[in-house]
């Protein structure tokens, strides 16, 4: 075992030799990102660093390292290794004293590296990710073309990828075929095949311009925008469930279409991120910019009976703290929930400023999932739109958008569960609804009742009789409104008004039936339950024309109207809104400080002078073109979808304990390039990295491929196995079956029995019909407790949380999915179908014409011998057992042992390396 | 063959594995020159520890090309599989396990505001009433071990099992606790216990996943899949449902109509041209793309053997009380034994329907959960019986436990009088049992106060557990990690203590 760690070291020692140390004179300047940070992360940082002080020694921030430590003197004197007893520490014998402490010395070169860097003065240096991005010179390099036709390259990325090529004595591999290259660009950029008409153009055309020319339909097609979405619904963890326990539905899908549609229209990537972050603040935001921040309301729920909404409203805050690190900026910032960042400059105090950018936002975590966008018909929509507008003329625009919003989310409303001082009334298992038995009592805690004098509720009310009496501050207080509340089974909006208040107050509400007759011997029933209270002004402009046809569609709107809801984002209104606190050690229940929404200061530079203190001013400094992370997270992102690895491998860390880039000059030009020449153009950015000769070389290992195995030099083409969208839609479109079908809630295409058994949960998956079974996998509906297991067994994220990279894993399970699933056998026996369609009776046209299909290009004899082979094993089994050809072909009433042999030739071809490789 | 018979040649088997473990390094590392697994190296080598030592300690060489190829743990542990049965839902350790004569004198009378002030429950108001225990107890076998009348088979095995009595959690519902208790955080995302076993020791029979899962009671447990979830980890790592009806293991089976002969015949295409397609590109992910595919077809004839429990002889049948063709935790537990006596790490079995609140007859203390208690204690005793007599208890940890315990106090839900028998979720004290894998018989750790609401001594939580079966399988709990979110995380986060008080 021992032996064997030691090898390990040794390999990747080498490494790190070779990637990071080049030869230094005595005299350079120490360069303390690129030197000296890595051997303190690997060496010193987890004791003295920001989760431990050893000895009241951190070297995690210069004034730590240079402050007196518990001796009384400080460690590391600027100027003078001598005297510091960091360096003294590094070579003494006394093994109680010698530090890495119980480990081995450090290499002598290493702690000659560190008295040097002391003795210029021990500075202090930035991670390159975290310092803005600049403008790079490109490189002048002549890498020869490998068809010897002069220098290689087609753009700047070629400059940069030729430059280490030359460096590394490595030649380009030449352009891939035009088949490859076809397929190769096509499954990237819009995750299927093209169109027969794009294929057919780019394979005969002669035009040298053809690539580009495929390229800008691929970018302009209507399946670019869903293949770009699957990616970006793992950072999203978008689900159509909300994730514990019951793991109940959620409606959520038109997110999924905004984020397509968003992709599609090529929204700038700076538009994008604001709409999802702070949609909701713009002024008079859309409602597909308020469905942009469901965003952040994709972070999970729970409902489970008898759970704290306060606990899974921070879980939620969290989540979503979280994901705007790991997902838009490649940071490691959860770190910082419990303790100051081990080896990044994040203080445990910034993580709860950033947090308090979410802290006051609306979800409670109640199971409506309120605050959402209630979405209405067309013609209720317009008369939303008639409504806003007749209140904007009678009482101005504030005004206006407060009916508005009231209208399409009934905020701001008090969540029922959010009462308490209950008398005869509960709330259901502890974290539900108020509920209430005969002459029941509740709080309704800071009602808003400043100019008020109408009220609504969402109540079902089961007793006859009953009027609900509200006082003002207590019990005892004067009742301001008394509400009959009619006996109805269902859940219904009730309005109410009353005389104007002004003011916050607690309201105390008494429920009373004077027909109720308790049952002797039983327990008293509940006879009312409540959803949600809110308390406005109402609707202005009471002696106006139109009023009358004003108040109509208020009316009808609010209470008689009912819609669906997706979840938004929305901000406490300002009589609620509560401080936010350091949790000490990460703990909720210790409250340290309370705190206001801040960026962390070593990035505060990028954040505009009058950015509010809001999700709006986190926005900005989010997308201004001083934040260093933002465009370079985008363009890695970018560049792993097409090559595989991004050019920091580690996604979701490009901090200091991340994988240094391995093309930092080219990541930091793309990154300009995008924000400043392409104005955040997505697919501007992506045109470049596919026009470049680098993405275009043929992937086969030549002889010096060995050397750079994980093709880190961009010496070959990239050649990676599929996601498992890619396979799905790969194999759908092959097989004819796939509809391009666009939008609306997600579907469930064939899955075996058995798969959905979360408790307290009729759910059922009921497989889609007709052209539904077969939509791109994008629309499949993902239940979080239990996805799609075709999916997941090819690598997909779970959603749960964000995700930030898949690992590709090669294992049986994948095999046999391909190989046995319903659903990939129902597509091979179309696939086979097609073949004989469109090649005739001959079965080795039909292979031939399959393996085109597939691939673009012409079987290769021998393999053509392989599956002909197969195709005769097949036929001579199924003309013996006819009876297994109906068995195989079930769907089919012409089942001869012709197209069964040929099925199973089509389900071994889908099965091949070169199938599900890209 | 002799149980020594048995010992000498599953030694031989360590030795064996270990050997192959070497091999596999050796030749992993040659590949890695060329290419295999050198994805992994940059990202899965760069971490480097906040941890209580440095990092590189703790890292496990992963090849995504052969994520499971079988690896030795960094010590040799006392047990080489796990059978881990969670009674999803809390089972009340007031009605089996801890014996409280107190708690019966109390039995109707007003909870001590004592017990209430400060804390939470799911469905308690107010003040409850007390209740007492619904069964009687009597000392069994030489360890004096006091046990219901519930378990009348289990009482005859008690000498065989370690039993922790007083687990405590600080999650109260019912999702977050399961999460807790087998991912090591009470929120989604991290990987769980089985999938940290293999991703630390791969699959040691390649023609069976290395970490399975049983599920039985009609619904999966109330975290879903995520708490047999690879979180972080690779998804490779995850789980796989195994299942008495319909596939034993999803899509095994082939397709209606074709013939093992064709379906071999078609692998063997596959991989003929794939072989062409290698000499073409000299990719080597195409030859592990090959040896997955020969992989798959073998995994094709043993899954569904090991799951085909009607080979098993009547006697068996008889010892666990299965009833075959159906699914049911009998069955799930014979299958457990099939499965570990195959060469599979961890077994994970989750048993839904205990949640003894007594707001119905189907979960109140008085019906439902008896007819729970005996569909559990007649094939768990068979178990721990067939384990031994076959010579493989001794390197079988098996766990049995809920994800919290029960309130000494009867449920008053939504402020009402339950109409059955029940008890609330209970965060302070709870029963979980070890037994085999090298750990003590006959043996009782922790106690509880005079009515089992707090535990007095010998506390431990998931975390505990989790360090303790981590190392019985031959793993530092501190030491094995997963470079995320910055850091090198592991199960136990920063907490876990090997409960050595269990350990023979």
């Amino acid at each position: 075992m021992f032996a064997n760690k030691k090898a390990w070291l040794v390999v990747a020692g080498v490494a790190a030799i070779a990637g990071s140390f080049a030869f230094f004179s005595k005299d350079d300047a120490v360069d303390f990102s690129a030197e000296v940070k890595p051997i303190l992360n690997k060496n010193c940082l987890s004791c003295h660093g920001g989760v431990r002080a050893k000895g009241g020694f951190s070297l995690l921030f210069r004034e730590e390292a240079l402050a007196n430590t518990e001796s009384g003197k400080p460690a590391i004197i600027p100027g003078d290794p001598d005297h510091s007893e960091f360096i003294r520490r590094l070579t003494v014998k006394d093994p109680e004293q010698r530090m890495p402490y119980k480990h081995e010395p450090l290499p002598a070169e290493e702690i000659a590296l560190l008295k040097r860097w002391v003795k210029q003065g021990a500075k202090w240096g930035d991670h390159w990710a975290y310092l803005p991005v600049k403008q790079q010179t490109i490189p002048k390099v002549n890498v020869e073309s490998p068809d010897k036709n002069g220098p290689w390259g087609v753009n700047e990325i070629d400059a940069f990828i030729g430059e280490k090529l030359a460096a590394n004595n490595l030649q380009p591999n030449k352009e891939a075929d035009k088949a490859t290259l076809l397929r190769r660009v096509s499954l990237d950029l819009i995750g299927t095949y093209p169109t027969n008409e794009q294929s057919k153009h780019f394979l005969e055309s002669k035009d040298p311009n053809a690539y580009e020319q495929l390229v800008d339909s691929l970018l302009a097609s209507e399946r670019f925008g869903e293949k770009w979405t699957s990616m970006w619904l793992d950072l999203a963890r978008y689900a159509d469930t909300k994730g514990y326990e019951s793991d109940q539905g959620r409606n959520v899908w038109a997110y999924r279409d905004w984020v397509i549609r968003a992709f599609n229209n090529n929204m700038p990537y700076d538009q994008f991120i604001n709409e999802q972050i702070a949609g909701d603040l713009l002024p008079d935001p859309t409602d597909a910019q308020l469905i942009a921040t469901t965003f952040h309301r994709n972070a999970p729920n729970n409902d489970e009976g008898g759970t704290d909404n306060e606990e899974f409203r921070n879980s939620g805050n969290l989540d979503r703290v979280n994901t705007t690190w790991e997902g838009l900026l490649s940071s490691t910032f959860a770190c910082v929930q419990c303790h100051s960042h081990p080896y990044d400059p994040f203080r445990h105090d910034e993580y709860y400023q950033f947090l308090a950018y979410f802290d006051n936002n609306r979800d409670e975590d109640v199971s409506s999932e309120a605050p959402y966008l209630r979405q209405f018909s067309d013609s209720d929509r317009n008369s939303l739109t008639m409504l806003t507008q007749w209140v904007q003329q009678q009482a101005g625009t504030t005004e206006a958008k407060r009916v508005k919003t009231l209208v399409q989310t009934f905020q701001p409303a008090i969540n029922s569960f959010r009462a308490d001082s209950l008398k005869n009334a509960t709330i259901i298992n502890n974290n539900g609804n108020l509920a209430m038995f005969n002459d029941g009592w509740a709080r309704l805690p800071k009602a808003n009742l400043e100019k008020a004098d109408e009220g609504m509720m969402q109540v079902v009310c089961y007793q006859s009789g009953a009027v609900i009496d509200l006082h003002l501050d207590s019990m005892n207080g004067p009742v301001f409104a008394r509400v009959p509340v009619a006996k109805e089974d269902k859940w219904k909006r009730q309005l109410f008004n009353f005389p104007q208040q002004s003011g916050i107050h607690d309201v105390f509400m008494h429920f009373k039936s004077s027909a109720f007759k308790p049952e002797p011997g039983k327990n008293p029933p509940l006879l009312v339950f409540f959803d949600f209270f809110s308390f406005q002004p109402s609707l202005p402009g009471k002696n106006a024309p139109g009023y009358q046809q004003a108040k109509s569609d208020y009316t009808r709107l609010l209470v008689n109207t009912n819609t669906s809801g997706i979840p938004i984002m929305q901000e406490n209104p300002a009589a609620w809104q509560h401080s936010t606190y350091v949790w000490e050690r990460g703990n909720r229940h210790l409250k340290g400080k309370d705190v206001t929404p801040a960026v962390p200061a070593v990035l505060r530079f990028a954040q505009p002078a009058n950015a509010p203190a809001n999700r709006l001013g986190l926005a900005q400094w989010l997308t201004d073109k001083r934040n260093p992370l933002l465009s370079r997270t985008l363009v890695n992102r970018f560049w792993e979808q097409l090559f595989g690895t991004g050019i920091v491998e580690t996604l979701e860390d490009m901090g200091t304990q991340g994988v240094s880039p391995t093309h930092q000059a080219l990541l930091d030009q793309l990154s300009y390039r995008f924000m400043n020449d392409y104005k955040w153009n997505m697919k501007q950015l992506l045109k470049e990295m596919v026009m470049s000769a680098t993405y275009r070389q043929d992937a086969r290992w030549n002889d010096k491929a060995a050397e750079d195995a994980a093709n880190k030099l961009y010496a070959r083409g990239p050649r990676v196995r599929l996601s498992a969208e890619q396979i799905r839609d790969q194999a759908l479109a092959a097989s004819g079956l796939i509809s391009y079908k666009m939008y609306g809630p997600g579907v469930m295409p064939y899955q075996p029995d058995g798969i959905w058994l979360s408790p307290y949960n009729g759910a059922r998956w009921h497989q889609s019909q007709g052209e539904d079974q077969y939509r791109r996998a994008v629309y499949t509906y993902w239940k979080r407790s239990s996805p799609y297991p075709s999916s997941i067994g090819f690598d997909a994220a779970q959603r749960n949380v964000c995700s930030a990279r898949r690992i590709r894993t090669n294992t049986p399970l994948q095999a046999l999915t391909t190989l046995n699933d319903s659903a990939f056998i129902d597509m091979s026996r179309h696939f086979a179908q097609r073949m004989t369609t469109e090649a005739g009776s001959d079965p080795a046209k039909q292979i031939s014409r399959g393996y085109e299909l597939l691939l673009y290009k012409t079987i290769a004899p021998k393999t053509l011998q392989v599956f002909t082979d197969l195709y005769r094993q097949s036929l001579t089994e199924f003309k013996s057992h006819p009876d297994k050809a109906i068995a195989f072909l079930p769907a089919n009433n012409n089942a001869n042992p012709e197209l069964a042999a040929l099925t199973v030739v089509a389900n071994a071809m889908m099965n091949l390396d070169e199938v599900i490789t890209k | 063959m002799t149980t020594q018979d048995f010992i000498n040649q599953r030694l031989a088997e360590e030795a064996r594995l270990a050997q192959l473990q070497v091999q596999s390094r050796r030749h992993f590392l040659k590949e890695s020159a060329m290419g295999l697994g050198a994805l992994a190296m940059g990202s899965l080598l760069g971490g480097c520890g906040a941890g209580s030592r440095r990092a590189d300690s703790g890292l496990i060489a992963f090849d995504p090309a052969r994520p499971l190829l079988p690896k030795a743990p960094p010590f040799l542990g006392k047990a080489r599989s796990v059978i881990y049965l969670h009674m999803a839902g809390a089972p009340s350790p007031l009605e089996l396990f801890d014996y409280k004569p107190e708690l019966a004198k109390m039995d109707g009378q007003d909870c001590p505001p004592s017990l209430l002030a400060g804390k939470q429950f799911a469905f308690i108001r107010g003040v409850p009433k007390m209740l007492g225990p619904q069964a009687k107890f009597a000392q069994h076998g030489e360890s004096r071990t006091w046990i219901s009348e519930h378990l009348p088979h289990l009482s005859t095995v008690v000498d065989e099992i370690s039993f922790l009595k007083a687990v405590k959690t600080d999650q109260f519902n019912h999702a977050p606790a399961q999460l807790l208790v087998h991912t090591g955080s009470a929120r989604l995302g991290r990987p769980s216990m089985g999938s940290w076993i293999t991703y630390g020791l791969g699959t040691e029979n390649q023609n069976l996943p290395g970490f399975v899962v049983l599920t039985s009671g009609g619904n999966f447990p109330d975290a879903g899949k995520s708490v047999w979830g690879s979180g972080f980890l690779p998804s490779v790592y995850q789980g796989v449902q195994c299942r008495s009806e319909g596939d034993p293991v999803l899509f095994i089976k082939d397709p209606n109509g074709m013939s093992r002969d064709l379906r071999k015949a078609s692998i063997d295409a596959i991989n003929k041209a794939n072989q062409q397609s290698y000499d073409d590109y000299k990719d080597p992910e195409i030859l592990s793309r090959i040896s997955q595919y020969e992989m798959a077809y073998r995994m094709q004839i043993a899954a569904p053997e090991v799951m085909d429990i009607n080979d098993e002889p009547d006697y068996i049948h008889e010892m666990y009380g299965t009833k075959p063709g159906k699914s049911c935790l009998a069955n799930n537990v014979l299958l457990a034994r099939k499965l570990v006596e195959k060469g599979v790490r961890y077994v994970q079995l989750f048993d839904w329907g205990w949640d003894a609140h007594g707001d119905h007859a189907g979960n109140s203390l008085n019906i439902g959960m008896i007819n729970k208690y005996r569909s559990m204690d007649k094939c768990v005793t068979a178990l721990l019986l067939d384990l031994k007599q076959r010579g493989l208890l001794d390197e079988t940890l098996v766990v049995w436990g809920g994800e919290f315990g029960r309130t000494p106090m009867m449920e008053n839900r939504n402020g009402a009088v339950n109409p059955f028998k029940g008890r609330d979720h209970h965060t302070e004290a709870f029963t979980i049992w070890m037994a085999g894998g090298g750990v003590k018989k006959g043996y009782t750790y922790g106690e509880t106060d005079e009515i089992g609401y707090y535990g007095v001594s010998g506390r431990v939580e998931a975390f505990d557990i989790q360090a303790t079966i981590l190392n019985q399988m031959g793993f530092d709990h501190e030491a094995f990690t997963y470079p995320f979110q910055g850091r090198p995380f592991r199960l136990t986060d920063v907490s876990g203590r090997v409960i050595r008080e269990i350990i023979a």
